[in-house]
């Protein structure tokens, strides 16, 4: 098993935290893991992006150039990313931000309205979590139960309030990517 | 022999050979009050003295504790390096005005600003000695040197720096004095002003600095002698003795 | 054995400097190795040790030295053009024979250029960035786990042979993260003052002078022979360097740093297109590999350095290889770092048909 993600929006956003859980979910199930900030000259124009690889085997470059997958959170993420994921590849799309259709054919596309999914779970800083749960059912790098573990050593201090919303959040997330697939 | 009394020694510190300095310079005066010091209170095993890039490059030939040699102007960084891992040892900087006030004066002012306790002598000769007498923070308005062949001009190469004064306004230094080398009261004077700085550091109160106005005969072109009236009747009303800093506890 | 840690390259070399027993930290902030001033500043306090923001690189180098003349392990971490700054200090310690370890996380130059990985820094680290005939020992690590496993490596070359090492990593390696694991922690109780280093006499029989210089060009002399006899000794008995899927290769690369971690990822690739390429990693990149390399020199058609710069390393791939085979060269500048992929379609255009 070898799985490349990036995961890109705006600073602020989250993308750099659901980067974060996946690593240290990889590692706590003993897999090999990078975890690459954008960094340089993609920082640029207030985007951030980050790249992680989960591997079974050792892991060279840490550079993710042909995603298996990519969450976007915004418009200039899907503009960018979009060409880069492999065929058959998934995306996923924060759709209250991205006003447009995917244009290639050859990729799977999961589009939430996360903004809805959030008020309905309660908090709007949970929609980046909705989205990594919804990416981890469909791709499966880590277990959701890993994924929650990671939760209690990344969010500590004041943060450690926000693990119950975030871990519905997941919950949620994997819930409408089962859907979604069911639909496929 | 049993009613003579020494009146004169050479401070153990001293080494037993001639220094570089020239006929008259007070750099020797300067060692000599240190060396006393370090004798009188029992510190010259303790000791390690940052020497300057300058005419005083070579005085660990000269005064004998352990010594390094800081690159031009950095010595009381490097003091710093050795006081905060060793606070036990008794650490000197000995220092040109060129070395401490021009390329160095950031290292000076921060050792300074931290309140590092270390202690620095600051010899103000009023020109480059090493490199042949070029123009230095302390040149005076009108001094000719080497680089300032009109005299020193205010529009042309601004004002001379007074170090201690300047050092006077932080909250971090405990003591900052200016003595002078030219005569003998000056000469006692100054080691006791010496003696506060070595104190404060062994009290722990922080950074000491004591200035020497001194002397440069050789690039001053002038005799020993004429040089130290120079010092009296140039140097000292712009460059005034005084304690320009006293935290309590200095003494 | 500890447990594996997810960090930041950045936090993972400091907290392997205090692993290894570093007693103090001097750094000025510079991106992008903030973190490691940063982490320092809460771990030290920690373990009793210290920590100190300086005014300047340029002060930083220089209580590293007044701190290392003393025989304490000391470190030291800032970026390009804080290294630059750095340069005086350097050359004082090289000629001074004590011991430092220092990091420089590169970022995109020259001037104040950018805060994006790179690795042009290659000449000024191992030709002896500042002034007179002088080397430090450079270590290039291109993963987290042997960053931390080096820092510790990097001091016990600096006390044996009494000499700086610089680690030289790039932004990539500073900020990505991997899990690592500190195997090792020494024990700052043992350190005893070495008996070549000055805190004030004591009960020695001689005091100690450390001076990086004489005034009599035959003692000079004698100093630089005493530097470069050091420096044979260690290009004998220090070089580390890997050779991977080398044992059938038919071209080689080499690299350092992030290129050779992204380049094991092109010979992947290449291999499943049935091209047999192989990497030669210099781990030292002073001392060089020279031998490594010649020694391949008969194996392989041609060699292919790719860099983060405009082609450094290559002289000294070259120099090995004294004409025996052709070097090709492919390099990004200004921070950009190229995928694996672009290296790969880079290295076929030296092929000439084949594979094609
Ligand atoms: C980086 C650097 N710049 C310049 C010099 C040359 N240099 C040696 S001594 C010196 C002047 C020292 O003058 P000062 O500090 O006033 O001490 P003095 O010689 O007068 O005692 C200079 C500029 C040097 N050694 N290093």
């Amino acid at each position: 098993m070898r799985k490349g993600v990036v995961i890109a929006g705006f600073g602020g956003q989250g993308v750099m935290l659901v980067g974060e859980l996946l690593a240290e979910a990889g590692m706590e199930e003993n897999k090999y893991v990078t975890f690459l900030p954008s960094y340089g000259p993609e920082q640029r124009g207030g985007t951030a992006n980050c790249h992680v690889v989960i591997s079974d085997t050792t892991i060279a470059s840490p550079i993710v150039s042909k995603p298996d997958a990519i969450i976007v959170f915004n418009l200039p993420s899907l503009d960018k990313f979009e060409p880069t994921v492999k065929e058959n590849g998934v995306i996923i799309i924060n759709k209250s931000l991205v006003p447009r259709e995917v244009r290639r054919n050859d990729v799977r596309v999961l589009q939430i309205d996360v903004q809805s999914v959030a008020e309905e779970i309660g908090s709007p800083k949970v929609m980046n979590m909705i989205l990594l749960g919804a990416y981890t059912e469909i791709e499966k790098p880590v277990s959701l139960t890993t994924l929650k573990k990671a939760m209690s050593v990344i969010l500590t201090g004041r943060k450690a309030s926000l693990i119950e919303l975030n871990e519905k959040a997941l919950d949620r997330g994997a819930e409408i990517a089962k859907e979604f697939m069911g639909v496929i | 022999m049993s009613n003579m009394k020494t009146i004169y020694k050479v401070p153990s510190p001293i080494a037993k050979r001639d220094t570089s300095y020239c006929p008259g310079c007070t750099h020797g005066v300067a060692h000599r009050l240190i060396a006393e010091l370090l004798e009188e209170m029992d510190l010259t095993k303790k000791t390690v003295i940052v020497w300057p890039v300058g005419c005083a490059v070579l005085g660990y030939y000269f005064i004998e504790t352990d010594a390094l040699e800081a690159a031009h102007g950095r010595a009381c960084a490097m003091a710093t390096g050795v006081k905060r891992v060793h606070p036990e040892t008794f650490v000197l900087t000995y220092q040109g005005d060129g070395d401490i006030a021009s390329i160095g004066i950031a290292e000076t002012i921060h050792a300074a600003a931290r309140g590092e306790n270390i202690t620095t002598v600051f010899i103000n000769n009023g020109n480059y000695g090493m490199t042949g007498g070029q123009m230095a923070p302390t040149t005076l308005i009108g001094q000719v040197t080497t680089t300032s062949p009109y005299g020193r001009k205010p529009e042309m190469n601004g004002f001379p720096i007074h170090l201690p004064e300047m050092l006077a306004t932080m909250d971090g230094p405990a003591y900052i004095a200016r003595g002078a080398l030219d005569n003998t009261q000056h000469i006692l004077q100054a080691k006791k002003f010496l003696k506060k700085a070595f104190n404060t550091q062994l009290k722990g109160l922080g950074y000491a600095l004591v200035e020497l106005v001194s002397n440069c005969p050789t690039n001053w072109k002038m005799t020993p002698v004429e040089s130290l009236e120079r010092i009296r009747k140039e140097v000292l009303p712009v460059f005034p003795i005084g304690e320009f800093r006293v935290v309590k506890g200095v003494e | 054995m500890g447990e594996k840690i997810l960090m930041k390259g950045a936090e993972a070399i400091a907290e392997a400097a205090i692993k290894a027993g570093a007693m103090a930290f001097f750094g000025y902030p510079i991106t992008p190795q903030n973190e490691t001033p940063e982490y320092f500043s809460r771990r030290m306090p920690e373990v009793g040790r210290i920590f100190l923001q300086a005014e300047s690189e340029v002060a930083a180098i220089n209580m590293i030295y007044g701190a290392a003349c003393t025989g304490t392990r000391v470190f030291a971490s800032s970026s390009s053009p804080g290294i630059s700054l750095m340069q005086e200090g350097f050359s004082y310690i090289a000629n001074s024979n004590v011991p430092c370890v220092v990091a420089n996380v590169m970022r995109g130059g020259p001037g104040l250029g950018d805060i994006a990985p790179a690795q042009g820094d290659y000449f000024q680290a191992t030709k002896g960035g500042g002034h007179g005939d002088y080397h430090t020992i450079v270590i290039a690590p291109h993963t987290l786990q042997e960053e931390v496993d080096l820092v510790l490596k990097a001091f016990d070359l600096a006390e044996k042979y009494r000499i700086m090492v610089v680690l030289i990593v790039d932004g990539l390696l500073g900020q990505m993260m991997e899990p690592v694991e500190f195997k090792e922690t020494v024990d700052v109780t043992k350190f005893k003052v070495p008996e070549w280093a000055t805190v004030g006499q004591g009960d020695r029989e001689d005091r100690i002078i450390i001076t990086s210089l004489d005034l009599a060009p035959e003692g000079l002399e004698k100093m630089n022979l005493h530097l470069q006899e050091k420096y044979r000794k260690i290009e004998e008995q220090e070089v580390m360097v890997e050779e991977y899927r080398m044992d059938d290769a038919e071209y080689a690369i080499t690299a350092f740093g992030t290129m050779a971690r992204i380049s094991k990822t092109t010979i992947e690739l290449a291999r499943s297109e049935g091209i047999k390429v192989g990497l030669i990693r210099p781990i030292t990149v002073w001392p060089f590999p020279s031998k490594t390399i010649e020694n391949r020199a008969n194996q392989v058609k041609f060699f292919f350095d790719t860099e983060l710069n405009a082609g450094q390393m290559i002289e000294d791939v070259k120099l090995a290889l004294n004409g025996a085979r052709p070097v090709y060269f492919y390099g990004k500048m200004g921070g950009i770092v190229p995928s694996a992929e672009e290296v790969l379609e880079e290295f076929k255009k030296h092929l000439g048909g084949q594979h094609e």
